[in-house]
This record gives C-alpha cells, structure tokens and sequence, in this order.
C-alpha cells in the first residue's frame, strides 16, 4: 500500500498539466530508446527532468481555485487509509455510535503519532469501487459525527489529544440522513468539540466540503494542506444557486476564497502545510510526512497550555471569527435628526434615556 | 417516460423551494396555499398571517414575528446599525454581494437577516434574536454570528433566558467559509451559555434549513416547531438530484421531525407567545 511515488498514468494528468504530461512522454521516449538501441541520453533525460521541476513549479504556484479544486479531488490524492498506515502506530479502529450503527465514511481509531498517544477521527472517500460504495464516497451519516463524538469523548476521558483529518464532498444528503438528523448531530457535535476537555487538531487534508467537514473540524488549531480546498458549498452548488448554472462552477469556485492561501488570509486556517512538487498525489510519502511533522510539532505546542487557558483560547478563537467582517455603519440622515431631538429632551429633562432604540414593528 | 416520471415527481414536492412564497401578493384578495380557499387579506393578517379556514402559516418578516410574539413595543434592539464588510469581495453574474444586500434592505426588517434585542414576553425579559428570512434568504454571515454571539453573551450577563427564532435557508455563500465559521462560533457561544445554566429556547419556523440547522437552532434546550415548517439539513432538490428517489410526503416538514424525535413540541403561531412564558417559568428563569 505504501508506495513511495504514485505512478501517474497517461489519464491522471490533469487538464491544466499537458506540458508535464508532454514531458514525461519525451522522457519515457528517450529511456525507451536507449535500452533498444543502447545509446545513452542520461543527458537529455536530465535536462528534461529538470525542466519539468521548473514547469511544476510554475504551474502549481499559480494554481487558480478551480484547479486546485481539481487537484484536492486527484484520484491518486492520498486519503486516510495511507495516513493511517503511514504515520499511526499501532492504529485499532473504534466501531460505532453504539446508537444506530457504524458509518465507514468516518473512521475513529486510537494510536500514536510521534510519541504521542492521539486518537484519529478521519474522513475515508476510498480508493476502489468497492470501498468507495461502503465509505459513501466519503459522504458520512447522522452516525458517523455522533460516532466520531462518542470517540472524543472517550478521549476526553483519559486525556488523549484528537486529530482530525478531513476529506469529505460534504455531509450525505439523504432520506436516512434526514431523518435520523443530520443537522442535529453536526450541530451537536460543533457545541461539544468547541468544550471538549482535549487538544483538537484539525487538518484538512483533501476537500473540506462545508458543515460536513466543519461536524469534525472544530478545535484548538485548524491546517490545510497547500492544495487542499475548505468551502461552505461545493463549487457545483454555488454554481446552480448563485448563477443558475452548474457548469460555471469554476467561476464558483475562484469567487468562494476557498484555497488555503485565502483560508490563511482570512484566519480560517492557523497552517498551510507544504504539498511535494505537483501535488500530494506525487508523492505520499512527502505529504504524508509533512502533516506528521505539523502534527507532532503542533501537539508538543498545546500539551504545555493548561487546559482552562486551551479552552479559553479555543473559543476566543471560534468567537473571533468573522468579527472583522463586520462593521458598524454611522446613523443615517433621518436617525441623526431623531438622536440629537431625543438628546435635546433629555438634557431638558424630560424623559429618561433608555440604551437603545426600540424597533419599530 | 423516465423524463414523464421525473416531473411528475417534482410535481408531487410539497413546497421544497426556498424562494418566498407568493404570500402577500398586491391587492386586497389572497389564495391560501394550503386550503387554496380564496381569503380577505386583512383577515389574515389580523389572523397573525394564519390562514382562517385551514390554519396555515403564512411565511413571515422579522418584523411581524417580533409583533406577533413580544409584548408591545418592548423591543429594544441592539447592534441596529451593524453590516458586513464583504469579505470575499463577492461577485456573480455581473452583480455584487453588496448590490444584492442593499435590495435585500428594502424589503427586510433590519440591516441584516438577524434582529436581536431584549424584549417582554407576556412580562418576562428575554434575550430574542429573530431571523429575517426577507434579507437574503434569512441566510448566516458574519453579522449574523456577530450579533447572535453578542446577544448570547448578554444573555450569559443579564442571566436571561435566549430565544432565537430560526427562518433561513441556511449560511451565507457569498461570505464563504466565514460564514461557515459562524456555525462553530454560534455552536461555542451556545456551549458557554449552556455551561452557565443558561435557558435556550430555539423556535424553528418556515424555513430553517442548512447551516443553521446544523449548528445553533438545533441546539435549543427546547425546541419549538410551527406547524408546516419546513425544516431539514440538505434542500429536498439536493436530495432528489443525488439519490433520484421520489422524497415522502411532508418530508422535512415539522411534523416529520415531531416524528422523528427532533423537535420537542410543534406549536400554533397563537400560542408561541403563552408556551414560551410557560417554559421561561417552568425552568425558574422569570426574573420578574
């Protein structure tokens, strides 16, 4: 399972890679030639290699927010399966809400990273078919968020960090879904991650889609990876609501900020962590050592925090959210008028100040 | 025959759009959708916008559910003036975020989808936040969170018992993920209210979908329902277009959830005003 490099085939080039693509069948050209006719184009297949490194660098420093929608949905991305055999020792699934039943979408598990004793709640999309179907393309129910709370709170109890990894489309949409309640759990779930008595990272590793990545995706300090993606709507969504028109999604896509760059700048994400040249998908083992790296570095950072000034400094952090979004406006024209009149009697004397202006109804 | 199956079954959607209703169309005659019984207009709205026939609730603003629930001109709002700064510098279709909010304005109660304020309920205060679904869609963005945080918090302070009254299709796109935030931040207040002994009561109406679903209104210690509501997480469009299976009759409707074990109690526009008074006594936070 773990392979070092990803072979790319011809169909996973994506559509803004041609030139690599092109690249790489010179490359695979030229090696072919020199065992057939045994000449030596080390030299040529040098220059080449490098100036493909030259042109991934210049392709994915400018990725625009489609693009990098479509590399956060990669095929070959790696999804949790490789981070938990990569980085989690001794990793033993936990099972089940213990309410309704066992949701594949989202697995719970204990193990360590590093040194440290974490428990892992992930998001699971799939690699083949078959465990695509099981997993619900990543796409969790009602159970699953109250399964990943249950996790957390056993957690809570013996003092064990959580780490969350977040890959999922978003919440299922479904009949069942709704009708054992799947607002109410991630609802839930929000109101008690925001308390729970832990460190909670949390790490976006692949699509970060909406409330369905927000139901495990409340903590002490939020990353995304570099080319990973975090929306409140699938770009698709806001395509057809927005422009009435599925297909403008990539219009969708650059308005909605949702690159780690703009999650950074807004204060979403705390981190962005590095991607290997060309994506994730290039290299797993890079990616995958680079979140390990995040995570250990980022745990030793919160176990020195009491857990009063953790939490306190949680929901400073949830609360200031947005708060820069907001503005007062000055009292209009009219209002004015009526302020000044108001102040006017009540410096005479008249009637008392109140604090506020009632609405008028 | 397939295309013939699909639109009957889009026929058979009771209301699943999240546009306003044709409810208060110009001149003096309006159809009731439930009864579609011809009706006066002043009939129902001297009727709290219910239908006298067959008691339907007729969407409403903010402004005539703070009529319809608090003791008159108790009112006093706070953060009036409060507006968003765009975040995203959205734009779309060859129009602005801010275009759009400034329409919005027109028809709404505030500058905002949020209203809140301390009121009087039948003499007892409250903190009340009501969701203006005329603005946007009644959809969450950062004054949304913003204000609903402030009034959660004042309500920690003044130790009042909060009511939020939900309509909303849910968060905010054009703000993004700092509208998504607000769920976690609503969602944090709540918890901290909640760890203050603090008393919530969430009253859903016609519609409370999406986010907000997903994060505070879900979160009442009791939660209210009006009869007909429309209340779920993923829009029925969403759902038929992923699962392609016709969607039950009254899905997602308050009634559903009454069913399905989500909503504590669903109750008559008329009463919402003496049920809230009775529970606000019941859990001994009356100050008065």
């Amino acid at each position: 399972m773990a392979h070092k490099k990803v072979n790319i085939g011809k169909g996973d080039y994506l559509a803004f890679e041609d030139t690599i693509a092109d690249i790489d069948s010179q490359i695979s050209e030229l090696t072919r030639l020199s065992s057939v006719k045994g000449i030596d184009y080390s030299a040529e297949i040098q220059k080449l290699q490098r100036r493909q490194v030259a042109e991934f660098g210049r392709i994915y420093s400018n990725l625009t927010a489609w693009q990098t929608v479509q590399v956060a949905r990669h095929p070959k991305r790696p999804l949790l399966g490789e981070y938990l055999n990569l980085m989690v020792k001794d990793f033993r699934q936990l099972h089940g809400d213990r309410c309704f039943g066992d949701d594949a979408a989202i697995v719970c598990g204990t193990g360590h990273i590093g040194r440290e004793k974490v428990l892992i709640v992930g998001q699971n999309k799939g690699r083949d078919t078959k465990e695509k179907i099981k997993c619900n393309f990543g796409c969790p129910n009602p159970e699953g968020y109250r399964k990943a709370l249950a996790k957390m709170k056993f957690a809570e109890k013996f003092n064990i960090p959580v780490v969350t990894l977040i890959d999922t489309p978003g919440a299922y949409p479904g009949i069942g879904a709704e009708e054992r309640g799947q607002a109410q759990a991630i609802a839930v779930n929000l109101m008690e991650m925001s308390r729970l008595r832990v460190p909670i990272i949390c790490i976006v590793i692949g699509e970060g889609g909406s409330g369905g990545a927000l139901g495990i995706g409340v903590g002490d300090k939020m990353a995304i990876l570099e080319y990973a993606y975090y929306s409140v709507i699938s770009p698709e969504g806001c395509a057809a609501i927005l422009w009435r028109d599925g297909t403008k999604a990539q219009e969708a896509a650059e308005a909605l900020k949702l690159t780690s760059k703009e999650l950074h700048r807004l204060g979403i994400a705390d981190a962005i962590i590095a991607e290997p040249l060309g994506g994730a998908h290039r290299n797993t083992h890079d990616a995958v050592y680079n979140v390990e790296q995040y995570i250990i570095r980022t745990l030793r950072e919160l176990k020195r925090m009491s857990i009063d000034n953790l939490l306190e400094d949680r929901y400073k952090k949830l609360r200031a959210i947005g708060t820069a979004s907001t503005m007062m406006l000055p009292l209009d024209d009219t209002e004015k008028k009526i302020e000044i009149a108001a102040s006017k009697i009540i410096e005479a004397g008249q009637i008392k100040p109140i604090s506020t202006t009632p609405v008028e109804v | 025959m397939i295309k013939t199956m699909a639109k009957k079954a889009k026929a058979s959607w009771d209301g699943f759009s999240l546009k306003p209703r044709r409810q208060m169309p110009e001149g003096l005659w309006i159809k009731c959708p439930g009864c579609e019984k011809l009706l006066f207009k002043k009939a129902v709205t001297d009727n709290q916008d219910i239908c006298p026939e067959c008691n339907y609730h007729f969407r409403i603003g903010a402004a005539d559910r703070i009529k319809y629930l608090v003791d008159e001109g108790s009112f006093e709002q706070y953060l009036t003036q409060m507006v968003t700064t765009d975040p995203l510098n959205f734009h779309f279709r060859g129009t602005t975020y801010k275009e759009r909010a400034k329409a919005s304005e027109k028809v709404s109660a505030g500058k905002e989808a949020i209203l809140v304020g301390k009121a009087f309920i039948k003499g007892r205060p409250v903190m009340l936040a009501v969701m203006d679904f005329n603005y946007l869609g009644g959809s969450m963005g950062a004054v949304v969170g913003e204000k609903l945080c402030v009034a959660i918090e004042k309500a920690i302070v003044e130790s009042l018992p909060l009511v939020v009254v939900s309509s909303t299709g849910g968060a905010r796109m054009h703000e993004g993920v700092v509208s998504l935030a607000q769920m976690a931040k609503t969602s944090a207040a709540l918890a901290k209210l909640d760890d203050h002994g603090g008393l919530f009561i969430s009253v859903l109406t016609d519609p409370t979908t999406g986010g907000v679903t997903a994060s505070f209104a879900m979160l009442g210690d009791v939660i209210i329902a009006e009869p007909g509501a429309l209340i779920g997480f993923a829009g029925a469009r969403t759902i038929y277009e992923t699962i392609k299976v016709e969607l039950p009759k009254g899905f997602q409707r308050a009634e559903f959830l009454l069913e399905h074990g989500f909503v504590d109690m669903i109750v008559h526009r008329k009463e919402l005003r003496s049920e809230i008074a009775r529970l606000i006594d019941y859990c001994g936070k009356n100050q008065t």
